[in-house]
């Protein structure tokens, strides 16, 4: 197969030298994503579900075509999708509108490499309810495993809150045996996808999830949308988070009916343009498949690696991580040191704690760098990334670090 | 590279490597404030002692890149002995500096004018700068 050659579809490319390796914080946007947005702002910029004329109905329309585009590319059903501000949002809102369910005698599966979007939520839901929230044990590593996670499921087990992929580590969790596990022990599972739809096929219905949730602006879309994927069943029976337009069937003076899902979720006006961006970022993933996605992730991850590990002086903590993710550090300078040097060479890293300080913690250091690829990337920024690394381990170095 | 190399050459790498007035006091006479930079987890500790309207002692401690962490040592030895109104005059000025914005260019910053250059990086200007919020917070 012929590496991606894409970045001529990206047009921030034509800004100046660039070398981005930060799509795990956020992805570049397409020019056909940047153009369906437009194309929704000069020839229909009107709101969804409300007017009766000819232009607001093609708005809702466009709007409803983009939430089956988007359930059909995780095998989903069209009323199972709930459009939030993004993965955060979405998984906030899952912890809310399940916490009535929860009490003291509960027990919370979470794990040290959640993203604090998906930790937190649910450690909040815990200080509230009294539930007791649990940590899946990790491997020397940071996985987690099956058999660890046997070590902490049991009949009090109420939820379970696990990420698809984790932002720091890139490491997969082993989610088919985990969600059927949860199943037989009548626990219901929460999964964070933000590193995981982006870059494989995601199938809901095979993995029998029942929530997911992941981010527009992780893949190729647009900030401010994300998705709520939940199974039909539990969406009909919980109560909405926030109320107002649109959310609404009949109010009355002292109650008021819901629509259904996925509308009862969904109050004011929804991000429309993101929407249908997000949606043309789909079609575009689609015109290249997501197995050729993965595939050129996988190369250039293999690639990279195999440059570092000839490196001295650099730590890499993640080196058995099944995607594109690298995070590392050069030995006794602080990433955020590190950073400025590939900054100055046009090569965005990520450096910090990555919305996870559980893992800082679990790997023992303040902070990493992260190198996270995507489709755009190609070999010749690999080469540009471990050039720089090597001249930046050598500066700082000679600068007395 | 070359401003790069400047910037660390100079000042920065010496406090970094040899803090000045490293260490906290278990001591009531000093007003501690803590502050951390989220985004990237520089976490710093400043202690001040005033006596008589004169700041006698400055300390510091936390964990964080070599800018943050050799800024709080070059603040302790620029701000010991001055008394509060100075200190808190050349506190505020250090940091109109860092924000390229009109300061009194009358002030002998010492070893603090080698942070100019973070002014080149303005994604850095947060770490040389929270020291200085957290010792003005001192006086407060």
């Amino acid at each position: 197969m012929k590496p991606l050659n894409l970045k001529k579809d990206f047009p921030v490319f034509n800004e100046g030298p660039l070398v981005y390796l930060d799509t795990a914080a956020s992805s570049l946007t397409p020019t056909r994503v940047i153009e369906a947005m437009d194309t929704y702002y000069k020839t229909m910029p009107v709101n969804v579900h409300r007017g009766v004329y000819q232009m607001s109905y093609n708005a809702t329309r466009k709007y409803e075509d983009a939430r089956e585009n988007i359930a059909n590319f995780i095998n989903a059903d069209f009323e199972e999708i709930v459009f939030t501000r993004g993965a955060s949002s979405a998984l906030n809102m899952i912890a809310r509108i399940y916490e009535p369910f929860i009490d003291e005698t509960d027990e919370i599966i979470v794990s040290e490499i959640e993203h604090h979007s998906h930790l937190l939520p649910w450690q909040q839901v815990a200080r509230r309810t009294g539930a007791k929230l649990v940590y899946v044990p990790l491997t020397k590593a940071g996985r987690i495993t099956v058999d660890n996670f046997k070590k902490v499921l049991n009949e009090n087990t109420k939820i379970v809150a696990l990420t698809a992929v984790s932002n720091v580590l890139g490491y997969k969790t082993p989610l088919e045996e985990i969600i059927d596990l949860t199943h037989q022990s009548g626990a219901i599972i929460s999964i964070d996808a933000a590193q995981g739809v982006p870059h494989e096929v995601v199938d809901v219905k095979k993995l029998d999830c029942d929530f997911l949730a992941f981010s527009g602006h992780k893949m190729l879309g647009p900030t401010g949308v994300g998705v709520l994927y939940g199974k039909k069943a539990l969406l009909d029976t919980l109560e909405p988070l926030e109320y107002g337009g649109d959310m609404v069937d009949y109010a009355y003076k002292e109650n008021a009916t819901w629509k259904d899902a996925p509308y009862k979720f969904e109050t004011g006006t929804p991000p429309i343009a993101e929407v249908i961006g997000l949606s043309e970022a789909i079609n575009y993933l689609r015109s290249i498949g997501m197995d050729r996605v993965k595939a050129h992730e996988s190369m250039l991850q293999t690639y990279a690696l195999e440059a570092l590990d000839k490196l001295e002086g650099v730590t890499i903590y993640n080196p058995t991580s099944e995607t594109g993710i690298i995070a590392f550090n050069i030995d006794d300078v602080h990433p955020h040191d590190a950073v400025t040097f590939f900054d100055e060479d046009h090569i965005a890293l990520r450096a910090g704690h990555h919305c996870a300080q559980l893992v800082m913690a679990f790997l023992n250091v303040p902070a990493t760098l992260r190198a996270s690829f995507y489709i755009y990337n190609t070999k010749d920024d690999v080469d540009a990334f471990v050039k720089s690394l090597k001249e930046a381990r050598n500066f700082f170095t000679s600068v007395g670090f | 590279m070359k401003k790069l190399e400047q910037l660390y050459r100079q000042i920065i790498m010496d406090h970094y490597k040899n803090p000045r007035n490293k260490g906290l006091k278990d001591d009531e006479d000093y007003q501690s404030e803590h502050i951390k930079n989220p985004s990237c987890g520089d976490d710093i500790t400043i202690q001040t002692k005033v006596e008589d309207g004169i700041v006698t002692d400055i300390r510091h401690e936390g964990s964080g890149c070599s800018i943050c962490c050799s800024s709080a040592s070059v603040l302790s030895e620029l701000l010991k002995g001055k008394t509060v109104e100075e200190a808190e005059h050349i506190a505020e000025n250090y940091l109109l500096m860092l924000m390229d914005k009109d300061y009194d260019e009358s002030i002998d910053f010492e070893d603090a004018v080698a942070y100019q250059g973070v002014k080149q990086f303005p994604a850095r200007i947060k770490c040389a700068t929270i020291a200085f919020k957290a010792f003005q917070n001192t006086l407060k």
